[in-house]
């Protein structure tokens, strides 16, 4: 086929949907094919619930711990750091395309922001979808308890889901932000101490400190947890779960508005 | 979309853009690009070359004036020029951990390609520049002049007729270099494609380029074809360098035989008011005056002398003092500049 004939049948508007398959696919294939992104973001969690479930066993002995089991009660706190993660990961490979001129090819294209946006995040959603697989079982086998049962394990699938969209879409901010791949790194120990003061190693009950108590309270990260946490301790907690997904999907629609905006507003040629 | 007036073709009028702090990487370009043919951009380092190329690919908007690549106006009609055009710029832009295939697979879906014919005229291109071996292996592993063929291929993919190159063999071994200057030369001779290559290579320009534009400090100072561009120098200069170091006698010589102009830091060097027939002439002052010469050289017209006449630099004097502004940071950071 001439250039001209090809031309020819690529005029026109490229179907959205088409790109976002595309780019979802290349994200995909991006996040399987670098083990140093999946591996510490998949282990690191599992490292630090076998550490915790080990030292902290003896928290469930407080009056009103809501499990004997601490494995239960600390599995939540895995599907939590994954999302961690996905902020660093997604960011850094936004980051990534900008340094390397990659982000310059696809302005030079019929891209629409929002494929880009949707094609970026898809390697994040495959990796959460492995990750809430893998800490369910690993707990499973540690000893831990799902109450809501095999129906609950799905729902628990999707709030982790989720989350990591969530948390990814923050990291496509971060990375249009940080620009470099190191900066977007720099943000790891800031969010990390958000995500611990939070309700991730006690009920926010049984937390004594008064200030401690305060910031988790109005922490979100605490009701992400406990939206978590409450399918694997309590069963059908209805409350719980509307602030755990409520406050996922509220943080997904403002973080993916921003995103996107950010996006738009790299992605504008004259 | 705007109907094309210039065909294949690239126009551009007192083309400014100006960054932050006023400072003009752009400072009033004017450009005529014939159809077909292949236009060197030549400058050194920070001259706005990558500026012009980002503003006549529609990455960054002009701060005045207006250009039209492929009859598409750049400002009001972006998404007709991209259309048109196909860019490698200065860093091969590849996903690193993807292979060639995948990239045409990419590309090609973006750009609306409908599947079957993308895979076909992706392996096509592959094939080209020579990666079909390569052409599944991850772009990680590739050498600096795998990723620029694959860059090439992939800015060739929707058959653009307008091809911007952004210093494409810089970094690269004499081999890729020639085997990319035969592609460049392929498409132009062959396709009728227009190609727009920036280099900072004088060889680059005189070996492809059917005009070239030298820029320095935002401005074209010269523009023609190599031949005219020489023609316009016309003389050729003699450098000698003294053995024991003394300059000035060595210029005081020299000087006779035409007017000095900058060389070697170690000698002095003469435009000659006439042509290479002085050289023998210019010996036998040395050896009268009792200069002893350590090295004596004949240079024919060269587009750096174009460039040394125009600016009162060489281009590698340029191009150092470039690099030692950046060293230094006294070249202000550009906010918003393309890299």
């Amino acid at each position: 086929m001439s250039p001209a004939e090809l031309r020819a049948k690529a005029a026109g508007q490229v179907p959205l949907l088409i790109q976002i398959r595309e780019l979802a696919r290349r994200s995909i294939l991006r996040t399987i094919r670098q083990p140093a992104q999946i591996v510490p973001a998949t282990i690191f969690p599992l490292i630090l619930l076998a550490i915790n479930s080990a030292g902290l066993d003896s928290a469930t002995d407080l009056p009103g711990f809501p499990t004997d089991n601490y494995v239960t009660f600390a599995l939540a706190f895995a599907f939590l750091q994954a999302g961690v993660f996905a902020v660093i990961g997604t960011g850094q490979n936004l980051a990534e395309d900008q340094v390397n001129g990659f982000f310059s090819r696809m302005q030079l294209t019929p891209i629409r922001p929002l494929a880009l946006v949707a094609g970026q995040l898809a390697g994040t959603l495959a990796l959460g979808l492995f990750q809430a697989g893998l800490y369910i079982s690993v707990g499973l086998i540690a000893g831990g308890h799902i109450e809501a049962g095999i129906p609950g394990a799905l729902v628990l699938i999707a709030l982790a889901t989720l989350i990591t969209l969530a948390f990814g879409s923050i990291g496509l901010i971060a990375g249009m932000r940080a620009s470099t791949p190191e900066n977007v790194q720099g943000i790891f120990p800031l969010i990390f101490v958000f995500l611990f003061m939070s309700s991730m190693a006690l009920p926010r009950d049984l937390i004594e400190t008064d200030w401690f108590r305060t910031v988790a309270t109005y922490n979100p990260v605490s009701y992400l947890i406990e939206g978590l946490r409450s399918i694997l301790i309590s069963g059908w907690d209805a409350e719980a779960l509307a602030l755990g997904f409520g406050l996922a999907v509220a943080i997904l629609a403002v973080a993916l508005t921003a995103a996107t905006a950010s996006i738009r507003g790299r992605m504008v040629r004259t | 979309m705007a109907e094309s007036r210039n065909g294949n073709g690239i126009e551009a009028s007192g083309l400014v853009r100006e960054f932050k702090g006023g400072i003009r990487a752009v400072a009033g370009i004017d450009l005529e690009v014939a159809p077909g043919s292949i236009y060197g951009f030549l400058g050194p380092n920070g001259a706005g070359k990558s500026t012009t190329v980002h503003i006549l690919t529609t990455l960054l908007p002009p701060s005045a004036g207006s250009a039209r690549v492929a009859g598409h106006d750049v400002v009001t009609d972006g998404a007709g020029v991209r259309d048109s055009i196909g860019a490698a710029l200065q860093e091969a832009a590849l996903d690193p951990q993807l292979t060639a295939r995948e990239h045409m697979r990419l590309q090609g879906a973006l750009h609306g390609i409908p599947k079957r014919e993308g895979r076909h005229r992706g392996d096509e291109l592959i094939e080209r520049v020579g990666l079909s071996e390569a052409a599944d292996r991850k772009v990680v592993g590739y050498s600096g002049g795998m990723k620029r063929r694959l860059d090439l291929a992939l800015a060739l993919l929707h058959g653009p007729r307008v091809l911007f190159l952004d210093e494409p063999t810089t970094g690269l071994d004499i081999q890729s270099r020639t085997a990319l200057w035969d592609e460049v030369a392929h498409l132009s001779r062959d396709e009728g494609v227009t190609v727009f290559l920036t280099t900072q290579y004088l060889e680059e320009a005189e070996q492809l380029a059917d005009r070239v534009g030298i820029i320095d400090r935002g401005e074209i100072v010269a523009e023609g074809t190599p031949a005219e561009l020489k023609a316009e120098i016309g003389r050729p200069t003699v450098a000698a360098v003294p053995a024991d170091n003394d300059r000035e006698s060595a210029a005081r010589v020299l000087e006779r035989f035409g007017e000095l102009v900058p060389g070697s830091p170690n000698g002095a060097a003469v435009r000659l008011h006439d042509g290479a027939e002085e050289l023998a002439n210019i010996v036998r002052a040395f050896d009268s005056a009792g200069v002893r010469i350590a090295n004596l050289e004949l240079h024919a017209p060269s587009l750096n002398d174009v460039f040394l006449a125009k600016t009162g630099r060489s281009l590698e004097g340029a191009q150092a003092e470039a690099a030692e502004e950046g060293e230094t940071g006294e070249q202000p950071v550009l906010e918003g500049a393309p890299a």
